[in-house]
């Protein structure tokens, strides 16, 4: 197992990968329903959030609402009519989203999708405790809530990711050790010094330094292999990828 | 799933945000602070263990005219070799198309910092004179800065004083070095040619587009620009534009007031501001006509170069005449009893003596 400070030499860029959005529409059943699994990962929380937020929904309607929502978006083939020189993917979602809801609304005889089953095992008990903590956007605001709730959920998934690659590949110290510099923010600290971790990890402070560069790099290149997932065009990738990581990938 | 904090997800961003310097051998520590076309960055060379400040293009450029200013300016840099002006390591490109480069890392405080603390009108001129005499090394090579402020000006621990951020340089005139002709014919020398009229206009004001330097672009920072650059007049530009910001320089030092804060936009109404002394009469006659000389609103009224200014302030500093302040005999006078005040003092000490001989003992 490699848990050497450098780590293996690995592609600086994200390996293409398609994207969910496209292969959505995609002939392909399987290439479907991993499109389906991929767009409902990133995107139920924000429309669970939104739903209850927005449109004022009790729990039990905003959960029917949100898996009703990607079950009709999967047999109707909304995403498949996502026209990428329009608007950015989440945009074109939220706006299906709405009318969604709208038209639940004034149907007002909106049946269970299938009573209390669920079509992915979604954390709603998560989000609900999330919504409690979190303070509540203003009307004005909720848009911009939807998409920082969106770059809430990519970096949580990526997170995931990044986690089970470096656990894969034998790098446990390389994982701790961006947790413990990183996400020590959950709890409100400082950021460590790198003498200080150093000390903690029993490295040297140039080994801290190279862990932590191969950690971020790699947790770079899976942030955007998940940007092209969600994403339909380079164009969009490129849109998005400047706008969460401050660069145009070339 | 475990899903994020927000200063989870502000942390993490922060850290997928540092550019992948992985092909170089630099190693990114952390972001030091952005401008308009890039940012600086902490760094740790792995070859030599030393932290450097690398400095990288804010968006990868495949046309690449931006990277072919980004690559000016470290020549710029290269180019003036003086212990005023931070030294350049070297020049490279991130797998992601982005150009960067690499210098010495300055730590201490910003001038606008150091002069909010507890330093002294001599302590602070005699930085500014450094600066200076930066200013007037880099006009002798035909480069002038266009964005002097104290922003861009470091204090370092041990009293030296480097001149920053030469993103909006520009490169003048005859047996200057060819710059932009440099960057297309090689991209990493400098090479001084004998006849040129031609104009290399380094990196350019965030807003401004790529290239574009005509009449009525404002390139630098409105509080402390020459009127000409105020008005956009780029062809106007040269030397006596920087003269003119070191005079605001100066003012700052002696007010800690930004000249031109009121306005703050170039395009608007710059209302002149007021007199050092109207704002702390303690700031002595002869270093504010120095100031206000060099911030003279007519070209042709300012010191003719950045060397001046310093020779100036050398002789403020030394209790000389300063050329920009005529005296009458009761200020040469004052001047001359404050410079030489010990042997004034013994002279003094020497008379009262006598007088007390005479009294004393002479009866």
């Amino acid at each position: 197992m490699d848990d050497s400070p450098h780590g293996t030499p690995r592609d600086r860029f994200p390996v293409t990968r398609m994207s969910a959005v496209v292969a959505a529409s995609s002939s392909n059943q399987e290439e479907r329903t991993r499109a389906f699994e991929v767009l409902v990962s990133a995107y139920w929380m924000p429309v669970y959030k939104y739903v209850r937020i927005k449109w004022n929904k009790p729990t039990e309607d905003a959960r029917d609402l949100t898996q009703g929502f990607f079950l009709e978006a999967i047999e109707k083939n909304f995403f498949g009519r996502y026209d990428a020189s329009k608007a950015k993917f989440r945009t074109f979602l939220r706006t299906c989203l709405d009318g969604f809801v709208a038209n639940e609304n004034k149907a007002a005889s909106r049946k269970k999708r299938g009573g209390d089953a669920t079509i992915l095992s979604l954390d709603f008990e998560g989000a609900e405790e999330q919504l409690r903590v979190a303070p509540t956007p203003s009307a004005n605001a909720i848009d911009d809530y939807f998409d920082k709730e969106w770059v809430r959920s990519v970096f949580s998934l990526a997170l995931e990711g990044f986690r089970a690659e470096m656990l894969g590949a034998g790098k446990k110290t390389h994982l701790r050790l961006f947790e413990r510099y990183v996400l020590c923010a959950e709890e409100g600290a400082e950021k460590p010094s790198y003498k200080a971790l150093a000390a903690e990890f029993d490295l040297s402070t140039s080994d801290i330094t190279n862990y932590l560069a191969y950690g971020r790099r790699e947790f770079r290149r899976i942030v955007l292999d998940k940007l092209r997932e969600l994403t339909a065009t380079d164009e969009e990738y490129r849109r998005e990828s400047r706008a969460l990581l401050g660069v145009d990938p070339e | 799933m475990r899903w994020l904090s927000d200063n989870a997800v502000k942390r993490l961003r922060e850290e997928a945000d540092l550019p992948d310097l992985g092909g170089s051998k630099y190693l990114v520590i952390h972001k030091v602070g952005a401008g308009g076309m890039g940012t600086v960055y902490l760094a740790q060379d792995v070859d030599l263990g030393r932290k450097v400040a690398v400095k990288v293009m804010n968006q990868a450029d495949s046309a690449g005219a931006l990277a072919s200013r980004m690559m000016r300016e470290a020549r710029i840099v290269a180019l003036l070799e003086h212990p005023s002006i931070v030294p350049i390591h070297d020049v490279g490109a991130l797998e992601d198309g982005r150009v960067f480069y690499s210098m010495k890392l300055v730590q201490g405080n910003r001038l606008d910092e150091f002069a909010g603390g507890t330093s002294s009108i001599s302590d602070l001129l005699r930085i500014f004179q450094k600066v200076c005499e930066a200013v007037a090394f880099a006009h002798a090579r035909g480069v002038i800065h266009r964005d002097l402020k104290p922003e861009n000006i470091m204090v370092g621990p041990f009293g030296e004083v480097l001149v920053m951020d030469w993103g909006v340089a520009k490169v003048l005139g005859e047996g200057r070095v060819d710059a932009d002709r440099g960057a297309k014919d090689d991209r990493t020398r400098l090479r001084v040619i004998q006849n040129a009229d031609l104009v290399a206009t380094l990196p350019l004001a965030p807003d401004a587009s790529p290239g574009d330097t005509s009449g009525g672009t404002v390139i630098g920072t409105p509080a402390y620009m020459a009127p000409e650059q105020a008005e956009g007049k780029t062809d106007l530009l040269d030397q006596l534009s920087d003269v003119y910001a070191l005079g605001a320089i100066l003012y700052f030092l002696l007010t800690r007031r930004v000249p031109f804060e009121a306005t703050g936009s170039a395009e608007g109404t710059r209302i002149r501001p007021p007199r050092p002394r109207q704002i702390n009469r303690k700031i002595p006659r002869a270093i504010e006509a120095v100031c206000l000389k060099a911030m003279s609103e007519i070209r042709e009224d300012r010191y003719a170069s950045a060397e001046e200014i310093a020779a100036d302030v050398i002789r403020f500093l030394d209790g000389e005449p300063v050329l920009a302040y005529p005296e009458n005999i009761f200020e040469k006078t004052g001047r001359w009893l404050n410079k030489n005040r010990f042997i004034v003092l013994l002279i003094f000490a020497y008379l009262i003596m006598r007088v007390l001989v005479f009294f004393f003992v002479g009866r």
